[in-house]
């Protein structure tokens, strides 16, 4: 539990154990992995149930479906433009599954997979080896030109090429680091201001009163982290347009 | 229906494309609006920079033998990026977004 010999043990939550029993075990199948499939399965769910009926007013289930799916398109189509539209079930895959993840990951005694560098640093690299492949496929050579932008004095570019190159490769970094920082900050967060209503509530009579205090940030870090699911999703699906778009175009 | 529906809006759009009405959305998105968000995210983007070049210095060094002095240059390459990437931050590539 959260207080174990008066000690704030706010990382334990992002532990990894074995799941379904002896089977889990056996093939290293742990509660990340689970989570995972819940919320691929929440996700297939939504899109197959929620869009069952086709109606032109759509239900409850169907306007959220719909929603996020014209949520992904606009952006997909503002930031690529029209040629982006062959992009759009790799983001909205992308977005879907990050912003699940997120979101599980806040309900009680779930598990965040999202706060963990592995499963952020894949998901990073699956879009910059995609971003890289589409660069390559659509200019060819012209791709080795976007380390060098055009009109800059040539004898800038031993300077230039270096850092425009590790600035590239730090894409793949910055987009893993930010998500998940951001999931271990908030749920740090939570944990300990949880443990210190429980520890104040310990503290004889005039615990609970005191122990208030903490519950009420827990109330409102709450409401924030379900912004902050939503808007770290939000930044890796559009920052992965925003590569796209630099693929695509060049320039 | 849907077609007479979607003709007009087709109609619409590029009339007020003619009249300019619609402002270009590209290019807005991504940029974190408030205070707190930049800041977050410039550091990430410098810190994301300097673990590439430090990395790349110390892997560049392992291999032909020459530390430090190629963990040296890959450190301030890194340092360099990163600041190009705040700079992109706040400027995005001149002539990316002009569609």
């Amino acid at each position: 539990m959260a207080v174990e010999g008066k000690a704030i043990d706010a990382l334990s939550q992002f532990d990894l154990a074995p799941a379904l029993g002896a089977v889990g075990r056996s093939v290293g199948f742990t509660q990340s992995n689970l989570y995972m499939l819940i919320s691929g399965g929440l996700i297939v769910l939504l899109m197959m149930w929620g869009m069952r009926h086709r109606a032109i007013v759509p239900g409850r289930m169907q306007s959220l479906a719909e929603s996020a799916y014209g949520f992904i398109d606009d952006m997909v189509l503002a930031q690529i433009g029209e040629e982006g539209r062959r992009f759009f079930p790799f983001v909205f895959t992308l977005f879907m599954f990050i912003l699940f993840g997120n979101m599980l990951g806040l309900f009680p005694y779930a598990f965040t997979y999202t706060s963990h560098i592995s499963m952020t640093f894949v998901m990073a690299m699956i879009v910059f080896v995609l971003i890289t492949t589409v660069a390559i496929m659509l200019h060819g050579k012209k791709f080795l030109g976007y380390f060098f932008p055009e009109g800059a004095p040539i004898w800038l570019a031993p300077i230039i090429i270096p850092v425009e190159i590790v600035s590239y490769l730090s894409r793949p970094i910055s987009l893993s680091i930010r998500l998940f920082a951001n999931m271990v900050a908030g749920h740090v967060m939570l944990k300990v201001f949880a443990t210190f209503v429980v520890m104040l509530a310990g503290l004889g009579a005039v615990g609970p009163f005191i122990a208030v205090m903490p519950l009420a940030i827990n109330v409102a870090l709450v409401g924030f982290e379900v912004l902050v699911a939503f808007l770290q999703a939000y930044v890796f699906a559009i920052l992965t347009c925003i590569y796209l778009h630099d693929a695509v175009h060049l320039h | 229906m849907v077609d007479s529906r979607d003709s007009l809006k087709n109609r619409l759009k590029a009339a007020r494309d003619r009249q300019g009405l619609d402002k270009p959305q590209a290019g807005q998105g991504g940029g974190p609006t408030s205070p707190w968000g930049f800041g977050l995210r410039a550091g990430v983007e410098v810190f994301s920079a300097l673990v590439v070049g430090v990395g790349l210095g110390f892997a560049l060094d392992r291999w032909l033998g020459t530390w430090p002095w190629l963990f040296l240059l890959f450190f301030v390459l890194g340092a360099a990026a990163g600041v190009l990437n705040v700079y992109r931050l706040f400027n995005p590539r001149s002539g990316a977004r002009k569609n």
